[in-house]
């Protein structure tokens, strides 16, 4: 593409990380900020208007809002942590998934259009996050040796070969976990809308700018495409967010169970 | 133009601003607490009275159901109690009458008897005084006879009654005898 034919009106740049970096709107404070902080005034403001009159015969948005609640109280923490101890992380998990939720889908709404957590520092946040929790109910359950060996000495194993098998439980479970739970969200959502952009800005070069206009029916199927793309991004926003809250889950769960 | 393709690709978007790490964390934690804290105690609340709705009204339900039955059985047990009742009364009533009539059967025939027994005693009492009266009778006439037989008036009482009472011992000794 950067190669166009003989008449050269203006270099096509493919889209890039520099894309990312909007112009702040007022300040320091960017776009994905106060997109961020929107989507928890919007997640608990419509929690809040459907839990409100608690009735026990629940009206529509009631109704709506308990299925929501519930998808991630039954769906993902009763059946991760175990239906004795998962309503303490009822709340945290129903943050986390609604925040990413949201956020992602920020990605397909028009104006908004801007996945919060193709900033990597959000993903990271919340991964920390996780990671405390985590690691912080496993210690205070077991304690801070009876934690190392739940997750780091795996049971039924013995001899010389703990010496191998140790340092590697230890990083998958303790070093390696908030890593991948930062950059598969984060790079997803970078990703995804890197995709976007470049389907969306590449069609208007090929159909507006290229000079050529037997490029013109190449940018309408870019255009074509980028409209594929999105519903596959919606497909992978949903997603996103429930693996990085099912995965918060089962890491809690992991950390409180008796055995490995 | 060279520049700000310089400047991109020196961007590495892994590293992140700091502030939207601090920026991150604040605004989830903040909503983490009020969800805990205005929402979730709300569905559960309403979970629980919901469940409690539905216990409740089948709790009723069974209550109800086994007071319909207790009614039905007490029912039950009062109809054949009736039925008990009537069938004892229709068998009294069978006795009674069974009794009443041997009682009029008895009673008709101690009337008859009485009666019998008075006609027997009338009868009786009427042949004595008819006797008496005929006795009497035949020692007038006799004694009318004997003094016109005779022809001499047996006015003198002392007489009279003598001569009676001669009579009469021979009547006697005739009807004696005649008896014997």
């Amino acid at each position: 593409m950067t190669t166009p034919g003989r008449t050269v009106l203006a270099e096509f740049h493919p889209p890039g990380p520099a894309d990312f970096q909007l112009p702040p709107i007022f300040g320091d404070v960017t776009k994905p900020m106060v997109l961020y902080v929107l989507s928890g005034v919007l997640i608990f403001g419509l929690f809040y208007a459907a839990s409100r009159r608690a009735a026990v015969v629940p009206g529509r948005m009631q109704f709506a809002g308990e299925y929501a609640y519930n998808f991630v109280r039954n769906s993902i923490a009763r059946d991760s942590i175990g239906s004795a101890d998962f309503m303490k992380f009822v709340p945290y998990l129903t943050a986390l998934f609604f925040i990413i939720l949201v956020n992602n889908y920020y990605g397909l709404i028009p104006l908004l259009q801007f996945p919060t957590f193709s900033h990597s520092g959000y993903a990271y946040a919340l991964a920390a996050l996780t990671w405390i929790l985590y690691n912080g109910v496993g210690i205070a359950k077991h304690g801070f040796a009876g934690y190392f060996k739940l997750q780091a000495v795996p049971g039924g194993v013995g001899g010389p070969i703990l010496l191998l098998i140790v340092p590697l439980e230890f990083m998958s479970n303790i070093l390696v976990r908030p890593v991948t739970l930062a950059l598969r969200l984060f790079a997803n959502m970078f990703a995804g809308h890197l995709l976007l952009i470049l389907f969306t800005l590449g069609g208007s070069y090929l159909v507006f700018e290229s000079g050529n206009i037997l490029y013109a029916p190449v940018g309408v199927i870019a255009w074509l495409l980028a409209i594929a793309v999105s519903f596959l991004e919606a497909l992978v926003m949903f997603l996103q967010a429930y693996v990085f809250t099912l995965l918060t889950a089962q890491y809690i769960g992991g950390a409180l169970a008796d055995e490995h | 133009m060279s520049s700000t393709i310089l400047a991109a690709e020196g961007l590495n978007p892994l590293v992140p601003h700091v502030d939207e790490i601090i920026l991150g964390v604040v605004v989830f934690l903040i909503l983490v607490f009020l969800i805990k804290k205005f929402v979730v105690p709300n569905f559960e609340k309403a979970y629980a009275e919901r469940t409690a709705a539905i216990e409740g009204g089948m709790k009723e339900a069974a209550q109800a159901q086994d007071e319909a039955k207790a009614a039905l059985e007490k029912y039950n047990a009062q109809l054949s109690e009736a039925r008990h009742e009537a069938a004892r009364i229709r068998e009294e009533a069978r006795e009674q009458g069974a009794q009443i009539i041997a009682e009029m059967r008895t009673q008709a025939q101690e009337e008859s008897q009485r009666i019998v027994t008075s006609a027997h005693q009338q009868i009786e009492a009427e042949r004595a005084q008819a006797v008496q009266s005929l006795r009497r009778e035949v020692g007038q006439l006799s004694t009318e006879l004997a003094s016109r037989i005779v022809g001499e008036s047996l006015e003198d009482e002392a007489r009279q009654r003598r001569t009676v009472e001669r009579f009469v011992a021979d009547l006697d000794g005739s009807s004696n005898g005649s008896a014997n």
